[in-house]
């Protein structure tokens, strides 16, 4: 039933709620500008404007799926050349399994319920598939900004070819094999992760950002399944107050008499401020929970970056091992120098980046939580006093009417 | 509480019931203020037990719901109550569930007052004057449950019965479709409220939790001015837990006690029609007798059995006056019922619209304070730098 759907291009750039204070200069502006959800994978439109040289022309557009986002940010995390940079986290696989099994839940129980009753539930689960697809769209266009953004990235070859090539990256999903070496991959991360987090840095700057983010990294994992949790809970009472509007409607419609008009009124009431109740819900999912969630995958990225540093510097300082070892013995003293000034640049050349790139985290974190917990704030604001104005007039209303 | 009716004489009675005290079991205290020369002094307190009131209610219904009045229940023994879906952690000694016996108990006995027939039961006035009552036995069948089983069997065996209403019967006949329709419609509501209470509750627990988060999230971030934001956003959203916590309890005890009332007094009300059905049945079945003496005397008649004949005649003569009698109960409890339903109406009217209106103002109320806590909050989250 929901095979096709079509959204205009502006309520999508109304989504973006952490894009904040990126340089989006001429030289190369992206954009999602349209989405197509299908069966199973949603469609993106990747709009890109660019004075750069590099593109054959200014303006153009390609159709991208999930798997080639992700194609194009492991490509970045493989890239030795990028190791002392954060790598804007990947966009999160879009999951309509749980929207399109209530639909589908729907569907079958037509027979069982008033036509009211199915239009009004379904209504529900298309504003709620739809909020999940705008999501979507938005944490894709984020990770495309964000690399737009960022001055090495932007200029990176496979994301031209992402942006330019109109046929299909042909990037396969990964087969099982790849699949366990990435696990393993992972597993021995983790347990490096361990090792270099124990071990106390020389350098001040970053042994603070070592402690900080560790620290921050779990308490914003823990304020992002809290706030999950909450505006879940604002949504199923708003979807209460939902049926308690349908009921009363029910009971004013039984009769003309004064308590049945007097029902209607409430349940009119309650239909309009059950719809402001929900509109909280969702502005508190777009300006806290993903704010939160977000800066939960960035701060994750900004542990890998410490990660690769920690690598290096292991690596520099068993090759000042080797070399020590190669002078005691004097063997293969030349193509020990050589390893060593090898591992003393690259870790050099990471920390420096790995510096800047962790101030540029800490500036856009501030600045994306003043954005939306300003933004938060407003309309927390406007939505309580839509609902005072309504409960007012409704009040006044019914106590005119006694 | 004052009730204006159209009652000749516009009277005062104040009853409240306050402070339920444990001893032994649970006494309430009453205190009555009243300008009503029936009773002995203007102002006075009495204790009761929670059976004493079930206790009432028997008398009171043994009494009256035969001649067609709508009697109030009581509320119910268990923590139960209605919808049979407990509502978070509840006990018989949580505070939630003392006062919100106590509320329904002084509802009930404001019912009982400003019911201008049963005021003047001597029973009525003994519960509210006498300084100490004798323990009410057999409350158990009262309890709940068994008071919605003694309905619903009630109920049933009248659907059973096939009933042959003439015209003016209609009335009645409307009227208690209108009343099961609604009673459908209130208990579907009532378990939608108790569903709002629960969904609330919830919620003021997971903004609780959420506030410790984004405090401990606002202590480990090294910014100064967005570390002390987020303390004040986690002020904003304890402040919040409590907001939902005071909600939810309006939404029960504005709402879902209300809609809890009147699912009870609608089993009262389908009680009389009930009563009404009873009292018409009788006449027939008179009505039947009646017809089989004729028939006996026009046997023995035929027979020519005079010995026989004079006990005949004795038995006409005696059903003749059953069946008239019966006819007049049946007109008066016929009266009664429409003139019970029409106030019941009236006070149901005027309930509903004074609880909701109460109940959307402590929504009101709620919206207010949060609009300040979020002003009190954006200069804040617009400071950081």
């Amino acid at each position: 039933k929901l095979c096709k759907q079509y959204f205009p291009v502006d309520i999508l750039s109304k989504i973006l709620s952490i894009n904040v204070d990126l340089q989006t200069d001429a030289t190369l502006q992206v954009d999602i500008s349209d989405a197509l959800s299908e069966r199973d994978k949603v469609k993106f439109t990747v709009h890109t404007k660019s004075t750069l040289p590099n593109f054959k022309q200014n303006e153009f557009s390609v159709v991208r799926q999930h798997e080639e986002f992700i194609w194009l940010h492991d490509s970045f995390v493989e890239n030795e050349e990028y190791a002392g940079y954060i790598i804007p986290p990947a966009p999160p696989r879009p999951d309509f399994d749980a929207s399109r099994e209530k639909l589908q839940k729907l569907g079958e129980g037509e027979g069982s319920m008033t036509k009211e009753e199915f239009t009004k539930m379904k209504q529900e689960l298309e504003a709620e598939y739809l909020a999940i697809f705008k999501k979507t769209v938005a944490m894709h266009e984020v990770f495309l900004c964000r690399v737009a953004a960022h001055p090495v990235l932007r200029k990176d070859m496979n994301f031209h070819v992402f942006l330019e090539y109109n046929q299909d990256l042909s990037v396969r999903g990964k087969n099982k094999r790849e699949k366990m070496e990435d696990f393993f991959k992972n597993v021995v991360k983790s347990a490096d992760g361990v090792l270099v987090a124990g071990v106390k840095d020389v350098d001040d700057f970053f042994e603070h950002e070592k402690t900080f983010l560790l620290e921050y990294h779990n308490r914003v994992k823990d304020a992002s399944s809290k706030s999950d949790r909450m505006i879940r809970s604002h949504k199923n009472a708003a979807d209460d107050i939902n049926r308690i509007a349908s009921t009363l409607y029910t009971l004013g419609t039984q009769d003309s008499t004064d308590v049945c008009k007097f029902f209607l009124k409430v349940s009119e009431l309650f239909e309009k401020t059950r719809k402001i109740e929900a509109r909280v819900a969702a502005d508190e999912d777009l300006k806290l929970a993903d704010l939160l969630k977000y800066y939960l995958r960035e701060s994750q990225a900004a542990k890998d970056l410490l990660y690769r540093r920690g690598r290096a510097l292991v690596d520099y300082e068993n090759a000042n091992k080797a070399l020590d070892k190669a002078r005691a013995k004097n063997k293969d003293v030349l193509q020990a120098e050589t390893s060593q000034q090898v591992c003393c640049q690259k870790f050099e050349k990471i920390s420096e980046s790995a510096k800047q790139e962790l101030i540029d985290f800490k500036t856009r974190r501030v600045a994306a939580f003043r954005k939306n917990l300003v933004e938060l704030a407003e309309l927390e604001l406007k939505h309580a006093k839509g609902n005072l104005q309504l409960l007012q007039s409704c009040v006044g209303v019914l106590k005119g009417d006694t | 509480m004052q009730l204006e009716e159209e009652v000749e004489d516009k009277f005062e009675l104040n009853i409240s019931i306050t402070n339920p005290e444990k001893v032994g079991e649970f006494h309430y205290i009453s205190p009555f203020s009243t300008t009503l020369p029936m009773f002995r002094s203007k102002t006075f307190t009495v204790r009761r037990r929670f059976s004493d009131f079930l206790g009432l209610y028997e008398k009171l219904s043994d009494k009256h719901t035969p001649n067609g009045y709508i009697v109030p229940p009581p509320p119910e023994k268990s923590i139960m109550g209605m919808t049979k879906v407990k509502v978070g952690k509840e006990d018989n000694s949580s505070a939630e569930f003392v006062e919100r016996r106590r509320a329904a108990l002084e509802r009930y006995l404001q019912r009982v007052v400003f019911h201008p027939s049963l005021l003047q039961d001597p029973d009525v006035r003994e519960f509210l004057e006498r300084d100490d009552m004798p323990r009410a036995h057999n409350t158990q069948a009262l309890s709940g449950a068994g008071f919605l089983k003694m309905i619903n069997r009630a109920t049933d065996s009248l659907s059973k019965m096939t009933i042959k209403m003439n015209e003016s019967d209609v009335w009645f006949e409307e009227k208690l479709q209108e009343v099961e329709a609604e009673d459908q419609q209130l208990r579907k509501l009532h378990i939608m409220v108790d569903s709002l209470v629960g969904h609330r509750k919830e919620l003021s627990v997971n903004t609780g939790g959420f506030a410790k988060s984004v405090a401990m999230l606002g202590s480990s971030e090294d910014n100064t001015a967005l570390s002390r934001a987020l303390s004040q956003l986690a002020e904003v959203e304890d402040k919040m837990e409590q907001l939902h916590q005071e909600q939810a309890a309006s939404d029960s005890f504005c709402f879902a006690e209300l809609l809890a009332d009147y699912i009870r007094l609608l089993g009262s009300v389908r009680a009389s029609f009930d009563q009404r059905m009873k009292t018409w049945q009788r006449w027939q079945d008179a009505q039947n007798m009646l017809q089989k003496k004729r028939e006996t005397e026009a046997k023995l008649l035929w027979a020519n059995k005079p010995d026989k004949l004079q006990q005949a005649k004795d038995d006409i003569t005696e059903w003749e006056a059953k069946v008239t009698q019966y006819e007049r109960d049946f007109d008066r409890v016929s009266a009664t019922v429409r003139k019970e339903v029409l106030r019941f109406e009236k006070e149901k009217a005027c309930d509903f619209k004074k609880q909701i209106i109460k109940y959307l103002e402590s929504l009101l109320q709620s919206q207010q304070q949060l609009i300040k806590y979020w002003e009190a909050f954006l200069p804040e989250a617009k400071a950081i730098a």
